[in-house]
Order: structure tokens, then C-alpha cells, then sequence
């Protein structure tokens, strides 16, 4: 992966700390995705994954340390059409009744001037239900969609403002075999068209062939940073740590300075 | 049809207001609703008795001051979601329940005032709306409307998914405050013709009863807004003709409305129910998938 060493990374963690309530979650991470790869942040619950995500989208404030989205700090970053995000949801519905359309149009708000969606937005709305093969249930209530179509509902609301760089956590969580085929289609597609991904996962599952490169974290430290650790059935990751027995070497020292 | 009604100089300022109320409660509830608040303007409410009494206690109008006093309450509560995060609850419950004590004791402080005078505003009062209510209810209304309405899709996204709006770059803080705002503008709009105690069902109910019918968030808006105007106009005519509370009557209009959509919309619900079924066996390619929507036919029952 030398090649990668010298593209501009489009996020960038570095020393990042972070805190919930009162107790430490993220504990000093560094991660770093480049332009046009594709990583999987994993590890068990707890372990910070989704806490590292929402750092860079400015959901939980960092206590310490930088988050860059494409080389800016994360608090002057304006340009969010760039940016396509998954929340972790097992529904895409509110609390009163929508449409997929509707959903979706969410998305391209950050492309759209003043929330007036003109034509070429309808377009890419449309285009980003294609993309998940649910053109066809455009006009549905969302309330009628399967678990699998909620997510894909998700993702194309992501991909309506036909982002540089997709943000998603777990998209894989509750989702048929047949919907995290389609998913998995989507994003090869996506990913092929260059544009660069992170993804927070429990298991690697159907998604592994696209995985240039694993993060592992454990209690809010980096374990593992470099190719996704193929060896691990579903079971998969962390407290498994015969897996990586050089992690401890990086872990330890950050966890005993912080805690001492 | 007797139009006598509207020979009176009061109730012709009374059906204004209830058409503006109308339109605004459900306008600006149907995002409480869909951010699951829907109680947040019951809160207001309790919230807002502190601007009337202060407004008898200083001689300033109630309605004004009871606007001031619910903005200001509404971005304490905003506040409160955001900062305390961890006993939220409480804190909201001693704001709640602090506005409603500071309305009784200022009432009671100012000069020849009693619980009496508070209860025009609590349960609603046709008769006692002045010329310069209405003038502050139009007012606040248009700004009601004009917020509801023309950031619709702004409103949407941030109050179906929070953490998604932050990353499409909307100032989701400001939008939050806007709608906090915005109901507290709507509580004191609807407090002289529902009641403060009333005016949450307003908000509330005509979006629950439009939920049977309507598949889109479109429709539900316009559903809700035209049940509103209908129920806020019923019940202040029927209160004219038939001397019952006007709050009251418009509040359990509403919830017949509801229980009437309920019971039509049943149907409905059944006939797409089962289209849903069709399309999603249809859809399905492998056969664990096709297994499942095949045993569940009987559920064609569990209609509402």
C-alpha cells in the first residue's frame, strides 16, 4: 500500500480524546482514510467506533487532539455536499409517516441553496434510489419498508448529494442477506467510481473483498492499524488478542498514561 | 344558515384567532411529533402562566409577556437538552412545574388579582379577546407560518434525523432553537381561544388523527393544518350556540376526529398492508425471503 502513502487523506484523527458524560471513550486515536480507500473501523461494543465516527461529524465535541476533513479543521469545514453519512439507525422513519422520497431529499439539502430542491435535485434523488434499487417504492411511506430497505433508504439518502467521501456506521446492522447484497453492490459501484469510504463494522461479512484496510479499536485505542484481519471467522475482533500479539506494544503505553 | 354569528364584533375576532390557531398548532406540532416532543408544548404551556401573571402584575399585556416568558423558557429547555444531557427529565419537570407556580403567585401578587383571572387563560375564553389580541395573535402567527412553512425541508431533516442534518451543514442548533421558538410563539397564539392547558392537544392530536390517512409527510402537514381549522372553527361556533367552553370543546373535537379517521382509515390500512406484502414477496429472490411474507397473511388483521 505504498502508493496510498503519498494521496491526500480526506479524514484525519490525530491524538483525538473524547468523552461522554464523564468518562473517557476515546482515549488519544489516530486515523487516517485517503483519498479513494476504503476502511473498516471495527471493534467490540464500547470499544469507541462509533464515538471516533461522530467526532468527525462534529456529533460528540473532541477534548483533545485534531480531526481534518479534506486537509480543513473540522470546524471551519463547510463543504458537507462531500461528505455522505450513514447514521447508525435500524429505521429510517420519524415519528410521523414519510416517503422515501421524501427521506432521501434530505440528502441533497446540503447541495441545494435556501432547501429549494430544483430539478437536477429530484434528478439525483432519484438517481441515488436507483443506485439502491428501491426506485421503484420512491412514492412509498418509509413505514412499509423492510428492515434491509430502511438501510438502503439510509444510504441513499448519503449518496444523494453524490458525496466524495461516505461516512457509515454499521449499515450492515439488522439487514436480510438479499439487502446486504444490493448494499454491497452499492458500494463496489461507489467505490469503483473512486470515491473513498469509512465504515464502522461489527464483522466484515459480505463487505471484506472491498476492504483495503482494518482499524481495530479496544477501549478507545488504536489495536490494530493495516490489512483487515482475514484469519477471524464472525466471531471476529477484539479481545481476540492472539490475533494481533503486537497490539499491546501500542496500546499499553497510551492506556497506563492516561489512567495513571 | 344563521350567520348572527358573526354580527358580534367578538366573535368575529374570536374565529379569526381560531382559524390562526388552526393553522399554527398543527403547522409547527407535526415536527414535535416527529422529533417525539410531543409533549413539549404542554411544557410551554406551563411555562407560559409565569408571562401572564407577570403581565397582570405589571400592568403589560398577558399575551405579549406570556410570549416573552415561553421563548425564554423554550431556549432554557433547548439548553437543558443540550447540556444536561444526563437528568434532562428533571430539570424540565422543575421548569414545567416552576412556571406554573410563578403564573399562580404573581397573579396573586398583582393589585386585585386572583387564580380567576388566570383561568380565561388557562382553559380558553371566546368573549375576553381584545382587539390587541388579535393584532399580537396575527402577528405571530404570520411568523408561525412563515418559520413552518418556508423551511419546511430544513425543518424535516433535522427533526427526522438530527446527526444526518449536522452533516448535510444545517445549523442544526439554530434549527432546534427555531423550533422551540416557534412553538412557544404558537402556545401564546392559541392560549386565548384553547387554554394553556389545552393547547398541546391542538398541536398533537390533529397530526395523530391525519397520520391514519396519509403516507407522506406532505400530506400529513396538510391533513393536520385542514383538521385543525375545522375543529378550532367547530368548536368556537358550537361554544357560541351552545354556551360550552370553547378550549374544551375544540380539544375534544379534535380526539373525535381522530377516533373517526381511526375507524375509516382501518380499511385502508388493511389494503396496503397486503399490497405491501404482495410487493415484498414479489421483490424477494431467495427463498428464505419468500418463505416468511407466505406464513404471515393472517396478519392482515393487525390493521391500526
Amino acid at each position: 500500500m505504498t502508493a496510498d502513502q503519498h494521496r491526500d487523506p480526506v479524514i484525519s484523527l490525530r491524538s483525538v480524546t473524547a468523552e461522554l458524560g464523564s468518562r473517557p471513550v476515546l482515549r488519544g486515536i489516530d486515523l487516517t482514510v485517503r483519498r479513494g480507500e476504503v476502511v473498516a473501523l471495527l471493534g467490540a461494543n464500547g470499544s469507541g467506533k462509533s464515538t471516533a465516527v461522530r467526532t468527525v461529524i462534529g456529533q460528540v465535541p473532541v477534548t483533545g487532539g485534531e480531526v481534518e476533513l479534506f486537509g480543513t479543521p473540522r470546524r471551519r469545514f463547510r463543504d458537507w455536499a462531500r461528505v455522505g453519512y450513514v447514521p447508525q439507525r435500524t429505521t429510517a422513519a420519524g415519528g410521523v409517516p414519510a416517503t422515501v422520497t421524501e427521506v432521501v431529499s434530505s440528502g441533497r439539502l446540503s447541495r441545494a441553496r435556501f432547501g429549494v430542491l430544483r430539478r437536477a435535485d429530484r434528478e439525483a434523488v432519484r438517481h441515488a434510489l436507483e443506485l439502491v434499487g428501491l426506485a421503484d417504492r420512491a412514492k412509498d411511506s418509509v413505514d412499509a419498508l423492510s428492515g434491509g430497505q430502511h438501510q438502503r433508504v439510509l444510504i441513499a439518502r448519503a449518496l444523494a448529494s453524490a458525496p466524495e467521501l461516505l461516512i457509515m456506521d454499521e449499515p450492515m446492522a439488522g439487514v436480510d442477506l438479499a439487502s446486504q447484497e444490493v448494499l454491497a453492490a452499492t458500494l463496489r459501484e461507489q467505490v469503483a467510481a473512486g470515491t473513498s469510504v469509512l465504515l464502522v463494522l461489527h464483522e466484515l461479512g459480505p463487505l471484506e473483498p472491498l476492504i483495503d484496510r482494518a482499524v481495530v479499536l479496544r477501549d478507545g485505542c488504536v489495536l490494530h492499524d493495516g490489512p483487515p484481519p482475514r484469519a477471524v471467522g464472525q466471531h471476529a475482533l477484539p479481545g481476540h488478542d492472539h490475533v494481533h500479539p503486537h497490539a499491546a506494544h501500542d496500546a499499553e503505553p497510551i492506556r497506563t498514561g492516561l489512567l495513571s | 344558515m344563521n350567520l348572527d354569528i358573526l354580527d358580534y364584533a367578538f366573535m368575529q375576532r374570536a374565529l379569526l384567532a381560531a382559524v390562526l390557531v388552526g393553522i399554527t398548532a398543527p403547522a409547527v406540532g407535526i415536527y414535535l411529533v416527529q422529533r417525539r416532543q410531543a409533549l413539549l408544548g404542554d411544557g410551554i404551556g406551563h411555562v407560559a402562566m409565569t408571562g401572564v401573571g407577570l403581565g397582570f402584575l405589571l400592568s403589560w399585556s398577558p399575551v405579549w409577556m406570556a410570549t416573552a416568558v415561553s421563548v425564554l423558557g423554550a431556549v432554557l429547555m433547548e439548553l437543558i437538552r443540550w447540556y444536561g444531557r444526563t437528568r434532562g427529565d428533571l430539570a424540565l419537570a422543575m421548569l414545567f412545574y416552576g412556571g406554573m407556580a410563578g403564573g399562580v403567585m404573581f397573579i396573586n401578587l398583582a393589585p386585585g388579582g386572583s387564580n380567576a383571572n388566570l383561568t380565561s387563560y388557562l382553559f380558553g375564553s371566546l368573549s375576553t379577546v381584545s382587539e390587541e389580541d388579535v393584532t399580537a395573535i396575527c402577528l405571530l402567527a404570520a411568523f408561525v407560518v412563515l418559520v413552518t412553512v418556508g423551511l419546511r425541508r430544513q425543518l424535516f431533516a433535522v427533526s427526522q434525523d438530527e446527526e444526518f442534518a449536522r452533516v448535510t451543514g444545517l445549523p442544526v442548533r439554530v434549527l432546534n432553537l427555531l423550533t422551540a421558538v416557534t412553538a412557544a410563539v404558537t402556545v401564546t397564539v392559541a392560549m386565548r381561544v384553547v387554554g394553556l392547558l389545552l393547547v398541546s392537544a391542538l398541536m398533537v392530536v390533529p397530526v395523530a388523527a391525519a397520520q391514519q390517512l396519509s403516507r407522506s409527510f406532505a400530506a400529513t402537514f396538510a391533513i393536520s393544518v385542514a383538521i385543525g381549522v375545522s375543529v378550532a372553527v367547530g368548536g368556537t361556533v358550537t361554544s357560541y350556540y351552545q354556551d360550552v367552553p370553547p378550549g374544551a370543546t375544540i380539544v375534544l373535537l379534535t380526539i373525535g376526529a381522530f377516533v373517526l379517521l381511526t375507524v375509516a382509515a382501518a380499511p385502508l390500512a388493511r389494503r396496503r398492508t397486503r399490497a405491501a406484502s404482495r410487493a415484498a414477496a414479489q421483490e424477494a429472490a431467495d427463498p428464505a425471503e419468500c418463505v416468511i411474507p407466505d406464513g404471515r397473511p393472517p396478519a392482515g388483521k393487525a390493521g391500526v
